[in-house]
């Protein structure tokens, strides 16, 4: 008994030591913690009911609501950690940029473990000076802009928010692509080819700061700002000016 | 600007000083208008107020002509825009302090004349063409042809008669779909969880019913009614691209990547949102389009090139009085 | 100098007697009298503008490859019409001043006649014998939507494609004749010819301002010749006597200075304000659309209107009697109007008022028109807020679907409840004024009483 104790606690105290050397290692622990409730053990991921994260679990325990992870690769783990869609706070919520409370270590030990899990498509690497403003223009509009709006200002699609794509990074931008996160189509390399995908990552980064030469962008989304312009500034202004050159009613 | 607000200013506290009237001088008349208060300081306002107006009118032809200078519409409407401000606020300056508002009387016009009203009708009937039945009917009957007459050739603007156009469709069968460059699509180029936009070759790209949307369904996903069972090809189905609600094209893919949390596949009209299932033939399951979106039968030719299995089972685009009345023709 | 212009003029037209009756009519003072000025010289701004962008605009729907200074749109294919605009945003000088001018122009233009309208509601205005100058007002309104309309459809960009493919779904929808008069305007089904562009620009340039232009001088002479409406600010003001301000010295000034301050504005908008920056739309076509699409803000109640009527077609076996966007595209706008072209005959009906009224009321003087009036404009707001309901969820997490049964209730119910309350607040407020005459009363004759003591 005390000499499986001594081994169990060696070996426990080991753990991190492995953990440092080696990111997939490190990994599975940070799995257990944050992501096998829902995606299971060995990212086999079900369609069970979930059971609530604990701290260090061990992996072993079959249960949650998740897909696979299975050959998703390190681009899926990229993209989910990074902006934070990953880990989701609530069963069945619409994934949102959040927060991102693991380290760079941590995600790129998770991204490593999850990778190792089969395999599957590794970091993209766009180059949006190759691509072309136009044909990301001309991409954009007719594949993306019908959830992201023509200038990525994000919109609405029955039962999902699109998001603005202002805080995206390039290398996001060509994961979420890949992989058409929640209900976002998925366009592979047989229908949107790499050089085809640095244009649309070259506008993604013009709509970011686009061509506003006519004054105050307000939104770039068009007229409910505009309304809002005509009268908050517009109207008041110049009901402002009728009030100083006309007279009030006096009161009695 | 300092100056632009103390004309505000005054012009929120009216004050009139009232003159205490004086005897006529010799040669003066007797005034009809009040004397203008004397206010020096204020003429001084309105006359710097002016000149402000003036040396940003001049900035203005300046900055045109300088098109090289950045932000050079903001800086063009920024000097137009002051310049004119400057001179209004220089015009109520001048109202509320330079020139003497009156408050007179008046009387409200008299508007009924009852004379004048009855001699009007007198001169009519005195005429005696009231009295002329006939010829009023003829009048009437002339007039009215006339009316008819002139108001025809509104009906050379459009079709506005003979409705065929809008069953017509360029869609029979064989006809090859092809991707907005002309290339045909092939059955293998559809890929599941991705839509795909695709013409009539040979069409028309802009007309409504060339327009479609393809997406391939995971097998057994597919419920589609049985008049509309054979419009699937190898579990690709094509759906007009143009909504059934008010005609905005739906460029909208609901694609789940996980189904049992998310919601089902959809095509969705960024318009209105209305909200069509591909599954089952284009029910709508949410918005206000009242009709299902028109399907078009596909088949997969030899060399796997998709083509159209006939026409779409319902009229294209917007609906109206007669959009379920007849099928759609080539 | 002058008496020599002033001569000249009378011995060749006889006006002289016309001139000075002019020069000192009595303009009653109050700041919102000055509304319909606003509207009417943003409608001057309008027309300078629009005649500059004629000079560059080409109304030609042949396609042409772009070739200029825009780089997103470098070798894109487009109208000539779309590619002119371009142009006149991008390398025309000052054409981008003139092009934003010009579209808030419109927008003010338009928010300045619904002020304006508010104004002439609310405090009986309308009632006899001005019925025929409202009537004229309201056709303006009208028509100056489908101004504004026609004016920003004409780009051919591609948030205007999709709302004139909006308006084609909405002339479909008239019942029986909807196809009918759809061909007639589009020659033949959407998205018509050549044909139907010229007729946009035609009507936008010539035909809908040449109306506007004669409806505004009738609705100005009508103004004149009865003489404006009055509050009765004071005790000489009365149903026959006319208190104001002479054209001549004392208006002038203040108008012109209107005019300044509107031009002012409206330039300062359209050089420091972006306003619907058509090169980032790109151009339409029909197989494309974008999320985030509206229409300008005076349509918008339009747009929630489309939105918010569940999705049916009234249909009789094979017959489609009222397709959907018939509800909220045309039936609501025109019962809003058939309601304020009828008002003050519904009002005399009412209240048993067929008297001549040249004092205008203050709106708690009459609760049930104030209370009609906010329960109409609170359901058309309503609707017209439900119209933004989707970016209201991108911007403040507000779920879509919720919104719209919300607004779908709120709707029917919050008008009647406003009308309500607003009707309770006039008459609150009345009561309060009475109290404070009868205190003010009783304190000057107490008064007058302790001084003759």
């Amino acid at each position: 008994m005390k000499r499986a104790f001594l081994i169990t606690a060696l070996a426990v105290l080991c753990f991190p030591l492995a953990a440092a050397a080696d990111p997939v290692q490190q990994g599975y622990h940070l799995y257990g913690r944050y992501c096998i409730s829902c995606h299971a053990a060995g990212g086999k991921g079900s369609a069970g009911r979930p059971v609530g994260a604990g701290r260090l679990r061990t992996q072993g325990q079959d249960t949650g609501i998740g897909p696979s992870l299975i050959g998703v690769g390190a681009l899926a783990a990229d993209f989910y950690l990074r902006t934070g869609y990953m880990p989701l706070p609530h069963v069945g919520m619409q994934p949102r940029r959040r927060h991102v409370f693991l380290t760079e270590g941590e995600i790129k030990a998770l991204t490593a473990y999850v990778a190792s899990l089969g395999p599957g498509p590794a970091l993209p690497r766009p180059r949006p000076e190759r691509g072309t403003l136009t044909h990301g223009y001309h991409l954009f509009t007719e594949r993306c802009a019908g959830c992201h709006q023509v200038v990525a200002e994000g919109g609405y699609v029955t039962g999902a928010l699109p998001p603005p794509l202002e805080n995206a990074t390039p290398t996001q931008v060509a994961e979420a692509v890949r992989i058409g996160p929640y209900v976002m189509p998925t366009f592979s390399k047989k229908d949107i080819s790499d050089r085809e995908l640095d244009s649309i990552v070259r506008y993604v980064e013009y709509a970011k700061h686009p061509d506003d030469r006519g004054g105050w962008a307000i939104g770039h989304i068009g007229p409910i700002p505009e309304g809002f312009v005509t009268w908050f500034i517009g109207m008041t202004a110049l009901v402002a000016v009728c009030v100083v050159i006309g007279k009030r009613l006096q009161r009695g | 600007m300092g100056r632009a607000k103390d004309a505000l200013i005054s012009g929120i506290v009216l004050l009139l000083r009232r003159r205490k009237p004086r005897p006529l001088g010799p040669g003066e008349r007797e005034r009809v208008v009040p004397p203008a208060p004397d206010n020096p300081g204020w003429e001084l306002t309105a006359v710097l107020l002016l000149l402000a107006g003036a040396a940003c009118a001049i900035a203005f032809v300046v900055v045109y002509v300088l098109d090289r200078l950045p932000a050079h519409t903001q800086l063009l409407g920024l000097s137009l825009g002051l310049s004119l401000l400057f001179i209004a606020a220089a015009l109520i300056v001048t109202a509320h302090r330079l020139i003497v508002t009156e408050e007179l009387e008046d009387d409200y016009p008299v508007l009924e004349h009852p004379e004048e009203q009855e001699l009007i009708v007198q001169v009519v009937e005195d005429s005696g063409l009231t009295r002329r039945r006939l010829l009023k009917l003829a009048l009437l009957t002339a007039g009215g042809a006339l009316t008819a007459a002139v108001l025809t050739p509104i009906a050379s603007l459009g079709p506005a008669v003979d409705l065929v156009r809008f069953y017509a469709t360029p869609w029979r069968r064989g006809t090859r779909l092809v991707d907005e460059h002309g290339k045909p699509y092939k059955a293998s180029d559809i890929e599941e969880d991705n839509f795909y936009t695709a013409f009539a070759e040979g069409s028309d790209k802009e007309a409504l019913p060339s327009s479609l949307v393809l997406v391939r369904l995971p097998k057994g996903s597919l419920k589609l009614p049985r008049e509309l069972a054979h419009y699937a090809a190898e579990g690709i189905v094509a759906y007009s691209k143009i909504c059934t609600h008010a005609g905005c094209a739906i460029s909208l893919y609901r694609a789940p990547l996980f189904q049992p949390d998310e919601p089902t596949p959809a095509l969705v009209c960024p318009c209105h949102y209305s909200t069509f299932n591909p599954a089952d033939g284009g029910t709508v399951t949410f918005g206000p389009a009242g009709r299902k979106l028109p399907m078009l039968p596909l088949l997969v030719a030899p060399n796997g090139e998709l083509r159209a299995g006939g026409n779409f089972d319902q009229p294209v685009g917007p609906s109206w009085w007669g959009v379920r009345e007849r099928k759609p023709r080539t | 100098m002058i008496r020599g212009i002033v001569r000249f003029v009378d011995r060749r037209s006889g006006s002289a007697p016309f001139l000075r009756k002019t020069l000192r009519y009595l303009f009653p003072d109050h700041w919102s009298f000055l509304l319909g000025e606003v509207a009417l010289y943003s409608f001057i701004v309008l027309v300078a503008t629009g005649v500059y962008l004629t000079l560059f605009y080409e109304n030609s729907t042949a396609k042409v490859v772009y070739h200029g200074p825009y780089a997103p749109l470098q070798g894109e294919e487009m109208t000539q019409a779309y590619r002119s605009v371009l142009d006149i945003s991008t390398t025309v000088k000052a054409g981008l001043l003139i092009r934003q001018t010009h579209h808030w122009a419109a927008d003010i233009f338009i928010a300045a006649i619904v002020l304006h309208l508010l104004r002439i509601f609310f405090t009986g205005a309308y009632r006899k014998p001005r019925e025929l100058t409202y009537w004229i007002g309201l056709t303006i309104l009208m028509v100056s939507l489908l101004e504004g309309f026609l004016g920003y459809s004409i780009v051919d960009d591609l948030l205007s494609g999709m709302g004139l493919a909006i308006a084609y779904g909405v002339a479909m929808s008239l019942p029986f004749v909807g196809a009918n008069v759809s061909a007639l305007i589009w020659d033949g089904p959407f998205p018509g010819k050549h044909d139907f562009y010229s007729r946009m620009y035609i009507a936008h340039v010539f035909l809908l301002p040449a109306l506007i232009a004669v409806l505004l001088t009738v609705h100005l002479a009508l103004v004149a010749m009865k003489h404006h409406t009055q509050f009765r600010s004071g005790p000489r003001q009365s149903e026959r006597k006319v208190v104001g301000v002479p054209t001549f010295p004392g208006q002038t000034p203040r108008s012109l200075g209107l005019l300044f301050a509107v031009a002012g504005v409206l330039f300062l908008l359209g050089g420091l304000v972006q306003i619907n920056p058509i090169w980032l739309w790109g151009p339409y076509h029909t197989y494309l659309s974008t999320n985030g699409a509206q229409p300008d803000w005076y349509l918008g109640w339009l747009i929630g209107g489309l939105r918010l009527v569940p999705g049916f077609d009234l249909v009789i076996g094979d017959y489609t009697l009222v397709p959907n966007p018939f509800w909220g595209g045309a039936a609501f706008p025109l019962v809003v109007f058939l309601f304020l072209y009828l008002w003050p005959w519904i009002e005399r009906k009412l209240t048993g008022d067929y008297g001549y009224h040249n004092l205008l009321d203050r709106p708690r003087e009459s609760p049930l028109r104030t209370a009609v009036g906010w329960a109409l404009l609170t359901w058309v707001f309503l609707v017209f807020v439900a119209g933004s309901s989707d970016r209201a969820y991108v911007l403040f997490n507000v779920p879509y679907i919720p919104q719209i049964w919300a607004y779908r209730v709120l709707a029917f119910v919050a008008p009647p409840v406003s009308g309500l309350i607003a009707f309770w607040v006039c008459r609150e407020l009345q009561a309060g004024e009475r109290v404070e005459r009868r205190r003010k009363r009783a304190e000057e004759e107490a008064e007058a009483a302790e001084a003759a003591v």
